[in-house]
């Protein structure tokens, strides 16, 4: 078989083939579903009613989308420049240290003050944990996916030493935890009685002022041309590794902004599973939005809904909550395909 | 530094380094041979949890050890075949496939998990590897006990990388599939299909990579945890890069790593240990990972057409 290019591919082909995907991963996971010996048709309502089957599903979906639209932006902002950041976890778990260093008292500011100092200094503390590899890369050729995953490791090590030193909380019965935040460190909800934060607000506008940035600015226009062809950008005499750089910076802050939403907003002190693998759903998230700004936040929540779904269908039926993940990352790979075949068509020879 | 110098000297800590080795060796040589014939592997961290599990589920069913082995190689094969389907034919990212594998593996592996098991508090053990004393040569002095007292796994293991050096660099088919990794069209230009050869490396190299992961539950341990593989899958790529991509020095990259990892958890039970945090040892293994990355990337001799794909008539 061959592959030829669609140089003008139609728009049924454009909308078709990602619904097709999408199709595909709902048959297959009702035939797994099938498999644990429940009924396919009752688990899918199942899984719909629990994520956005009531108010209190749908804002459980809301506040679990929360900190994947940060990594997803964090993820479809490298990926967009080919920057492979596969570290967004570590870049997370930084940022939430740092707000929780700064948010426990250090710091006794009014609010409206301290929160936005501790999201730029948890930024920064992610930008930092990106920057590393990025600079390795950069300077000797050293491959991203590869250390920014070991990172992801030492990351989660680093915090479970200050859980169990520096950080630990003294009032928590010898669990590893830090201190809760002060009151004036916790992000509000968003409307009284409403048991959704401020973080979900901060990252529906980031994504519209990541949006701005790579389609309206000219540092935006560098890290897509950056990505799209390296030796062009480079003749085309851009700085080339200042744009990676640059790129790693945003990445890893917007990363880091899931660990100041998820501290600050929903849980108030930092654990050692503070986030159940964001950082990696955050790649599926980016790559369902098809590396969109927008498209992520759409994309979260629909993540976000199939883990609350499943959640609350594994307690009612028989099938373990496992299958979100295996639809995900099927979800993934369909997706991909499908992009990949709009393109292109294949010809048998 | 007389506690490193007693540790280094005996014989059950090198013992323990070869154990250590082994899987990691399994799933290096099939990292090495995806990497060979032109595809990054990234599936191999999920691919060893299903090996882990498929090899010890099997045995826990009734086969007996080394078809549980087989059970596991089979099974990375297949997940194998996806991986190389959407690479090869269909050219996709290497990078986003191969993260997509590892997270498909790693959820299918805990559903099954569930569904096998619905019930179970603490994973059920099974009458894993036993050590065999090599005749004669396990009667050695210090290499005996390093390394012929170890268990049928860990031999298989050496015999891999051995065979794995010797099909890659003496035989027609090794040197086909390094040049799909070097100068594919070179290889499409002598009527060999780049797709085959490709798809074949993909598939073996991940069978190797499930057998790594049951080296786990099935010489390591008696049993399947959750998050037993803990990264090894990602410490193997760097250990072919650490190699320069040659089976001889990823072999011993590997047996020096496992040195080093052996070195750390003995080290936590000496005066130095109880002075510092346990967390800075568990963190030295990946740290130093990084840094061989760093040290070897400067003459890095990387196939030339890794992660370019390949369409035939297209140039």
């Amino acid at each position: 078989m061959r592959l030829e290019p669609i140089p003008a591919p139609s728009l049924t082909r454009q909308i078709g083939l990602p619904v097709l995907a999408l199709v595909a991963t709902a048959l297959f996971a009702m035939g797994l579903a099938a498999l644990a010996g429940a009924a396919p048709g009752e688990v899918a309502w199942l899984v719909v009613k629990g994520a956005v089957g009531s108010k209190f599903a749908l804002l459980e979906t809301l506040n679990r989308a929360t900190p994947l639209i940060f990594t997803g932006l964090a993820v479809a902002v490298a990926f967009r420049a080919k920057l492979w950041n596969i570290g967004a976890e570590a870049q997370l778990y930084m940022g939430a240290v740092l707000t929780v260093v700064l948010g426990t008292g250090l710091l006794g500011w009014p609010a409206a003050l301290l929160l936005p100092t501790l999201a730029v200094a948890a930024m920064i503390a992610g930008a930092c944990a990106l920057l590393v590899p990025t600079i390795l890369k950069t300077r000797f050729g050293v491959d991203e996916v590869v250390t920014t995953l070991l990172l992801n490791f030492v990351a989660l090590l680093f915090v479970s030493y200050l859980l169990e030193g520096p950080l630990k909380d003294p009032m928590g019965m010898g669990w590893p935890k830090s201190p809760r935040l002060i009151p004036e460190a916790r992000l509000p909800r968003i409307a009284e009685g409403l048991r959704l934060h401020w973080g979900f607000a901060l990252g529906i506008i980031a994504a519209c002022l990541v949006w701005v940035l790579q389609t309206r600015t000219i540092w935006g226009y560098e890290m897509r041309a950056v990505g799209l062809n390296i030796k062009a950008a480079r003749f085309a005499g851009m700085p080339v590794n200042r744009v990676l750089l640059r790129t790693a910076l945003l990445s890893g802050g917007l990363a880091a902004l899931a660990g100041f939403s998820e501290v600050a907003g929903a849980k108030g002190s930092l654990t050692l599973d503070l986030s159940p693998g964001f950082g990696y759903t955050g790649i599926i998230v980016a790559m369902l939005a098809l590396l969109h700004p927008l498209g992520v936040v759409v994309a979260a929540l629909f993540v976000a809904g199939i883990f609350v779904g499943a959640d609350s269908m594994s307690r009612a039926a028989s099938v373990p909550t496992y299958i979100a993940d295996i639809v995900l990352a099927t979800a993934l790979l369909a997706m991909v395909l499908a992009i990949g075949l709009t393109r292109r068509r294949v010809r048998w020879t | 530094m007389t506690e490193i110098l007693d540790i280094l000297l005996s014989a059950s800590f090198w013992a323990a380094a070869i154990r250590i080795a082994s899987p990691l060796i399994f799933a290096a040589m099939g990292e090495l041979i995806c990497e060979r014939a032109g595809v990054l592997n990234l599936g191999i961290e999920g691919i060893m949890v299903v090996g882990a599990f498929a090899g010890w589920m099997a045995v826990y069913a009734g086969a007996g050890l080394w078809m549980g082995v087989g059970v596991a190689l089979v099974m990375g094969m297949v997940f194998g075949a996806v991986h190389a389907t959407l690479t090869v034919p269909f050219g996709l990212s290497q990078h986003v496939v191969g993260l997509g594998i590892t997270l498909l593996a790693t959820a299918a592996t805990y559903y099954a998990y569930r569904i096998a098991l619905p019930e179970v508090t603490s994973p059920p053990k099974i009458d894993a590897f036993e050590p065999y004393t090599v005749p004669i040569l396990g009667d050695l002095p210090l290499l005996g006990e390093a390394l012929f007292q170890q268990t049928p796994l860990t031999y298989a293991a050496f015999a891999t990388a051995a065979l794995t050096a010797f099909v890659l660099f003496r035989t027609p088919l090794g040197l086909a599939l390094r040049a799909a990794g070097e100068n594919p069209a070179s290889v499409a230009a002598q009527g060999l299909s780049v797709t085959g050869l490709r798809m074949g490396a993909v598939i073996v190299g991940s069978g190797l990579m499930a057998v790594g992961g049951a080296f786990l539950t099935m010489s390591a341990f008696d049993s399947f945890f959750f998050e037993m593989v803990n990264g090894r899958g990602w410490i193997c790529i760097a250990l072919v890069v650490f190699g320069a991509w040659k089976p001889g020095k990823t072999l011993l990259g590997a047996i020096l790593f496992a040195a080093f990892d052996a070195l750390q958890i003995r080290l936590q039970q000496t005066p130095i240990g109880a002075d510092a945090p346990y967390q800075v040892f568990l963190m030295a293994p990946y740290i130093l990972s990084i840094l061989a990355l760093v040290v070897m990337s400067r003459r890095a001799s990387v196939p030339a057409a890794l992660m370019v794909p390949f369409n035939k008539g297209e140039r």
